[in-house]
């Protein structure tokens, strides 16, 4: 990715290093939304470079860490169906539901595959005419808009045994929700990049207005990290918050009008379950009516096993900020990268991998 | 007509066995020692310590740019050989074929390894072939045990990585792993993407002659990457490693295709590549040696090995781009594509 490279230089990164240095005063939390900026964040060393003031919080923007035990459930529940292959992002084959993840499942005799995109499972389901293949739709605003088009083709070409299980989930709701909770303790947002290419930057404006909470929309190579950080930084020190965009060569005032409406065609609004955060009004996404047909949930018979959260795991409260990964009890001892507990230990995006890998405290 | 495959037959040891053997096997695999058809192969008397490997096969695709199963097969035991620093002097090839294989691939994986093992000066010596019902393997693995002779005064081991001394690699990493994934993945990144599978015993031998004792540590960074087999010598050795990751040599394409399914160049399999923690004074020296193979040319320092903390454990650090720190730990599962 040789466009990238000038974001990773030291040329560019060193100055922004030391205004950063210059307009902090104080300690700061800031919360990194999403999942991609806390992997790159720990990839590129960048904690280790930042003023001791500056505190960053992980939030819940880890697609597979928010994804609850109820949808994981499900998701081994239909790998259990006969003639049926559920099809799975990488990352997410590892997360344990309440007895075992989608790899247990596989292992148990179960069928299920790695894809890279919703299209690879269409594919899959027009090659294998008498198998029902199953999609497990997680992720945010980044991959709702394909799944629509994915959804949208199956309907077109008349595939019938093409299946999604809506897990879907939506990035503002769920940032209100945890803004209104009176202990988050956190001084601004730095706002994922990818989302905010399909929301648009505006989506933010309430969140700075309601809240009185700083925003920075920011890419994901050190130099636009550092740019958002110091965007933050500025506008706390400055008592005004708002929502800067620092990730103009992606990223708009009204995102990407064509993907909204896409993802808005096929899905629509509804309550979901966040692991550790509960219920959020307004915050998933399922089928609309006219593609139930695709809905494996309405059409196959999955009987998803009843789910609770692991005891003693402390992922809702990491996810929320109130905590660091160290700080839960089973950090690195019971939950680590081989055997999680947690799902914020599964994704190599999530809190606790990323601090479990790259960063010293065990 | 339906394409020749293999049956339970060939493995059954009676007339078609023979006919597989005698017209496929020792067409390409010329050794009298395996021609002679005995039950084990006797070899020449040898001076020094023998060194002894083993390695299974079981890669899918078996066909991949820049090679296949076969080639893996002979590279990877020829160099788990070379990285104690012995001289490779025979190998077994033992295959698994799941009933059904066609033989016109057999064929082809045979002939490779004929020919990389012409190549490379190592002959198979002795064979064994097993045919199972169809389900019970998936198309074909292959098992090689290889035997060398350690014949120089040297000492190579992970236990002997000493503060100061530098960390080499032989040349650009993850190529391996990323051809496979991404053809398993069904992504064609295009580009120079192909296997860099290699043997590496006459590399090693250009650095080992004259002089082996300035050599502290070799090892070929397979599954797990260069990452995990640098915690495990940090582990070994007691000591701490910390890479450049401005040195590290990872091609345009190989970046891409990592940022594109989401895994990092440092944990991703080397086929070819050969990893030398030496003396300082004589790193620059054995990077221009290297350099001048073709299997070398791309060989740079990487890194530093350091003395551990007193109360810490080993561990292994990148000095990123931007002068950040980063720990490297050891791969943990298999390397998983990320959802975005």
């Amino acid at each position: 990715m040789k466009c990238a490279d000038e974001f990773r230089s030291r040329e560019i990164t060193a100055p922004l290093l030391q205004e950063l240095q210059k307009t902090v005063d104080k300690p700061i939390r800031i919360m990194e939304v999403c999942g991609t900026h806390t992997m790159s964040i720990f990839r590129h060393g960048i904690r280790s470079l930042l003023p001791p003031e500056v505190t960053l919080l992980s939030g819940p923007g880890c697609p597979v860490c928010v994804t609850p035990a109820s949808h994981i459930n499900a998701f081994v529940a239909a790998a259990s169906l006969p003639e049926t292959i559920v099809t799975t992002f990488g990352d997410l084959i590892r997360v344990p539901g309440t007895s075992g993840s989608l790899a247990d499942a596989r292992s148990r005799g179960g069928q299920v595959e790695i894809v890279y995109s919703p299209m690879d499972a269409l594919s899959l389901a027009q090659n294998n005419p008498k198998k029902n293949i199953v999609f497990p739709a997680i992720g945010f605003e980044t991959t709702a808009p394909t799944i629509a088009a994915t959804v949208l083709m199956a309907k077109n070409l008349e595939i019938k045994n093409f299946f999604i299980l809506s897990a879907g989930k939506t990035m503002p709701s769920a940032l209100k929700q945890l803004m209104g909770d009176p202990d988050l303790a956190v001084d601004g947002l730095l706002c994922p990049g990818h989302v905010s290419a399909i929301i648009g930057s505006d989506a933010y404006l309430p969140i700075a207005r309601d809240y009185k909470l700083c925003c920075a929309v920011a890419g994901f190579e050190p130099a636009d990290i550092l740019a958002g950080l110091l965007s933050l930084a500025g506008q706390i020190q400055r008592k005004a918050p708002t929502v800067e965009n620092c990730y103009t060569r992606a990223v708009t005032s009204q995102g990407n009008l064509r993907a909204s409406q896409l993802m808005h065609q096929v899905f629509m609004e509804t309550d979901s379950e966040w692991r550790g955060l509960g219920t959020i009004p307004d915050s998933g996404l399922e089928l609309r009516e006219e593609f139930a047909c695709f809905d494996a949930t309405r059409q196959l018979d999955i009987h998803p096993e009843p789910a609770g959260e692991p005891k003693g795991c402390k992922c809702g409260d990491i996810l929320k900020g109130h905590l660091l990964p160290p700080d839960c009890p089973l950090y690195g001892t019971r939950c680590t990268p081989l055997n999680p507990v947690g799902p914020c230990m599964v994704s190599s995006e999530g809190t606790c991998a990323a601090f479990y890998r790259y960063s010293d405290k065990k | 007509m339906d394409k020749k495959t293999i049956s339970l037959d060939h493995g059954s040891g009676g007339l078609a066995s023979q006919k597989l053997i005698g017209e496929l096997f020792l067409k390409y695999l010329t050794s009298p020692a395996l021609a002679s058809l005995e039950d084990c192969a006797v070899l020449d008397e040898q001076t020094g310590r023998i060194a002894m490997s083993t390695d299974s096969y079981v890669v899918t695709p078996l066909f991949f740019p820049g090679g296949n199963i076969g080639e893996l097969a002979v590279n990877g035991t020829i160099n788990d050989l070379a990285m104690r620093g012995a001289r490779p002097i025979a190998l077994s090839l033992a295959l698994i074929i799941e009933e059904g294989f066609p033989l016109d691939d057999l064929e082809k994986i045979i002939q490779t390894i004929g020919r990389v093992s012409e190549e490379a000066g190592v002959a198979i010596v002795t064979g064994d072939t097993k045919v199972v019902p169809k389900g019970a393997a998936d198309g074909l693995f292959i098992n090689t045990t290889g035997i060398g002779v350690v014949a120089h005064h040297c000492n190579i081991s992970g236990k002997r990585a000493k503060p100061g001394d530098k960390v080499i690699i032989s040349g650009s990493l993850g190529d391996h792993g990323i051809t496979i994934m991404s053809n398993q993945a069904g992504i064609d990144i295009g580009g120079d993407i192909a296997s860099d599978t290699t043997s590496l015993h006459n590399l090693v031998a250009s650095i080992l002659e004259p002089e082996t004792c300035d050599v502290h540590v070799m090892r070929d960074p397979t599954r797990g990457g260069l990452a995990t087999t640098l915690c495990e010598i940090a582990q070994s050795s007691k000591v701490n490693i910390i890479l450049e990751q401005d040195k590290l040599p990872i091609k345009p394409s190989v970046n891409t295709a990592c940022e594109i399914i989401g895994l990092d160049p440092l944990y991703l399999a080397n086929e070819g590549k050969c990893l030398i923690i030496c003396t300082a004074s004589r790193a620059e020296q054995l990077v221009k040696i290297m350099r001048q193979t073709p299997e070398g040319k791309d060989s740079a320092i990487i890194g530093t090995v350091s003395t551990v903390e007193q109360g810490k454990k080993p561990r292994v650090t990148l000095t990123t781009t931007i002068g950040g720190t980063r720990l490297l730990e050891p791969l943990t599962g298999e390397p998983l594509p990320r959802i975005c």
